[in-house]
């Protein structure tokens, strides 16, 4: 089992003509992962990197079958994009691109409330069951298939605990990498809920950073809900206040959104925290064992 | 992006938002030529900054001698104001609005802004305006009024009225009020504003609501559909490294310390920093190459990186995913060759042909320490520093 994506999922890619888009859905068919088809409005009925390309998401819906979509349009068009594959009803959008404006994702967020659709992202890495199905842009060679489920606001510190998971020997049952904005997607606390109900996670690693209050939430959940044991790091507790640290969302503002604030709600609810990032693998390999 | 309290209340001005008439100056001559025009017997003066608490810091003065208008935007004019919102160098005063005067018959607060828990705008209201919210915030939360828009079904009249009553408006105040934040509202979405603040919002001896203040911070990624604001932005409000940084699509904040870090991704980034501290030493700022850390990427970090005169090491961390280890090795070494920079270098790299890497950086330069993993770069880094 895994979560969200597996083998047999199929993706397509809006944007797929594009420079990055090419590239990555590139390098997502040389790990396995069914691309079957693209969309780019314009290059309708062209072949692209071997699977068709269409003008839009309900065309490629009434020729093909597909459940994901991994977006890669800048952010100019990405907020139609988006809208587009909800529209289309498609299950699970991932969204890469950096740069939507959040009152957009207002917009979007509504939107989804009365949709079938999931989206992770905007801002992300996106999502990988290892040797199954890699949506997004992490190096698929660190992965190695295990029980550790990861969950991360950013996306090289989502490759450091993958690295150290796969180290120590316990792999990765899936990754998703949530993404840096301040309005997204999926949340910690939805993906908690899908690992805990996942038969192959032993166990989580959850990477927050600075701002909002989504660790804090998670923590809450965590007390309540979740049986497994969880490592948790928080990037940002040497940061200044009233600075954005690269991501949209990482800002603490005013007494709101510390790394201090967010351990301390993960150790009240029996997390496993971390201080430094290279002990992720090794708490939770000591934990489990 | 923030904006300036001139350029927001210009932007109230045509939003139908009510200010008192008042203009902005860059020298202390036309400061007081706009108030010989704006007439009447009371002007304030007020410092252009980035900034709140410029009250308590000096940068807002009130004057009933129209020749001290022109001797007190002369003293701010070229001086820096230092507030608790500001790092101990203040800002720079290049510019000072200069406004009539009123009577108060009471302040309050009133922002709009985009609330990331609750995933809409929300606007925060007080009876007690003129104060830092945030202290009002703390000690009496029951003076703070909230109201979330429903993104769905958009702004309730209804919930807008009942703001006002709690604040203890009636009738004719309470229809201006509703008026206020609608504009606010329209306002806010029309200029992809994250905050609106009015701090205070007042209301004078004729009974009508004045926005007395006004900050707006308009959301950065949303700029490529907001051109006419972009002219407004004001790059001497901000850290000049971190200006060039945004030049070149680097994303970079200065810090107190002495230990430079460049590392690609956000979070690593922020991780590195963390890590600096965790070993005793002080980070000299954030810098975030991004996913393609090319060469001319890492010579333009090395550039911003050695402007800060403080720095007595640098720490370079890469977790080469889809960008090989040899690449950004070569990189470093081409960008190396260019500058002249004595200082240690500490490199941590993983990933794709990083053995191959670590050679190329041995040969490279003396100043270049390999490091094994981030626990063993950031001691590294913190030995060579402190030992030098």
């Amino acid at each position: 089992m895994s979560v969200l994506v597996n083998a047999s999922s199929k993706i397509i890619c809006q944007g797929i003509t594009g420079s990055q888009g090419t590239f990555h859905t590139e390098q997502c068919i040389e790990y396995g992962t069914q691309i079957v088809g693209g969309v780019t409005p314009g290059r309708g009925g062209q072949e692209h990197l071997g699977v068709p390309v269409f003008n839009s998401v309900i065309e490629a819906k009434e020729n093909i079958e597909f459940e994901v979509s991994m977006i890669f349009v800048p952010p100019k068009f990405a907020t139609d994009a988006i809208m587009a594959a909800i529209e289309a009803e498609v299950e699970l959008i991932v969204c890469i691109t950096e740069g939507i404006p959040v009152q957009d994702m207002i917009e979007i967020k509504a939107s989804l409330k009365n949709s079938s659709s999931v989206l992770l992202g905007p801002n992300c890495p996106g999502i990988i069951t290892p040797d199954e199905s890699k949506i997004g842009i992490m190096p698929g060679f660190i992965h190695q298939k295990g029980s550790i489920g990861i969950i991360s606001r950013s996306g090289t510190l989502t490759y450091e605990a993958v690295h150290q998971t796969t180290k120590y020997g316990l792999g990765q049952s899936t990754c998703i990498g949530i993404g840096g904005d301040p309005i997204k997607g999926l949340n910690f606390i939805d993906c908690l809920e899908l690992f805990e109900s996942d038969t192959e996670t032993q166990g989580i690693v959850l990477v927050g950073e600075i701002g909002g209050s989504d660790e804090e939430k998670a923590a809450e959940y965590i007390k309540e809900h979740v049986t497994k044991p969880v490592v948790a790091y928080i990037a940002g507790v040497s940061a200044p206040p009233g600075k954005r640290m690269g991501h949209a969302g990482a800002i603490v503002t005013g007494k709101e959104g510390t790394a201090d604030s967010k351990y301390e709600a993960l150790q009240e609810a029996g997390v496993h925290t971390v201080e430094s990032p290279a002990l992720i693998g090794e708490k939770m390999k000591s934990v489990l064992s | 992006m923030n904006l300036h309290e001139f350029q927001s209340k210009e932007l109230f001005l045509n939003a139908g938002i009510p200010i008192l008439k008042g203009a902005v100056a860059a020298s202390a001559v036309k400061a007081k030529s706009i108030a010989e025009q704006l007439g009447g017997d009371t002007w304030v003066i007020k410092a252009q900054v980035h900034a709140g608490g410029r009250g308590k810091a000096g940068g807002v003065k009130i004057t009933n001698n129209i020749d001290e208008v022109e001797s007190i935007a002369s003293s701010m004019l070229g001086s820096r104001l230092i507030t608790k919102q500001t790092d101990q160098n203040g800002l720079p005063i290049d510019c000072v609005y200069v406004e009539c005067g009123t009577e108060i018959r009471s302040e309050f607060y009133l922002s709009l802004l985009i609330d990331r828990a609750k995933e809409s705008w929300t606007f925060i209201a007080s009876s007690e305006g003129g104060m830092d919210i945030e202290v009002v915030a703390d000690e009496t939360p029951n003076k703070i009024l909230k109201y979330t828009v429903n993104p769905i079904d958009g702004l309730s009249e209804a919930e807008l009225s009942h703001m006002a009553t709690e604040l203890g408006f009636m009738n004719e105040t309470t229809i201006e009020f509703i008026d206020i934040t609608t504009k606010l509202f329209l306002l806010a979405k029309k200029t992809d504003a994250n905050l609106i603040e009015i701090n205070p919002l007042i209301i004078d001896t004729t009974n009508h609501l004045i926005a007395l203040d006004s900050k707006i911070t308009i959301d950065s990624n949303a700029l490529f559909r907001q051109e006419v604001l972009t002219h407004y932005k004001d790059p001497n409000q901000e850290n000049a490294l971190e200006v060039k940084a945004t030049n070149n699509d680097l994303s970079y904040v200065s810090l107190d310390g002495d230990i430079a870090c460049m590392v690609n991704g956000a979070g690593l980034a922020m991780a590195t920093m963390d890590l600096i501290k965790l070993h005793g030493g002080e980070p000299a700022n954030f810098l975030d190459v991004g996913g393609g850390a090319t060469t001319e990427r890492v010579k333009v970090a090395f550039e911003i990186i050695m402007e800060n005169p403080n720095v007595k090491g640098i720490l370079i961390n890469i977790f080469g995913g889809i960008v090989r280890c040899d690449v950004i090795a070569s990189g470093i070494t081409e960008a190396l060759k260019e500058s002249k920079i004595d200082i240690p270098i500490v490199v941590r790299l993983e990933g794709t042909n990083v053995d191959l890497a670590k050679d190329m950086l041995a040969e490279a330069g003396a100043q270049i320490i390999p490091a094994d993993d981030l626990t063993d770069a950031a001691i590294k880094i913190v030995t060579s520093v402190k030992g030098s």
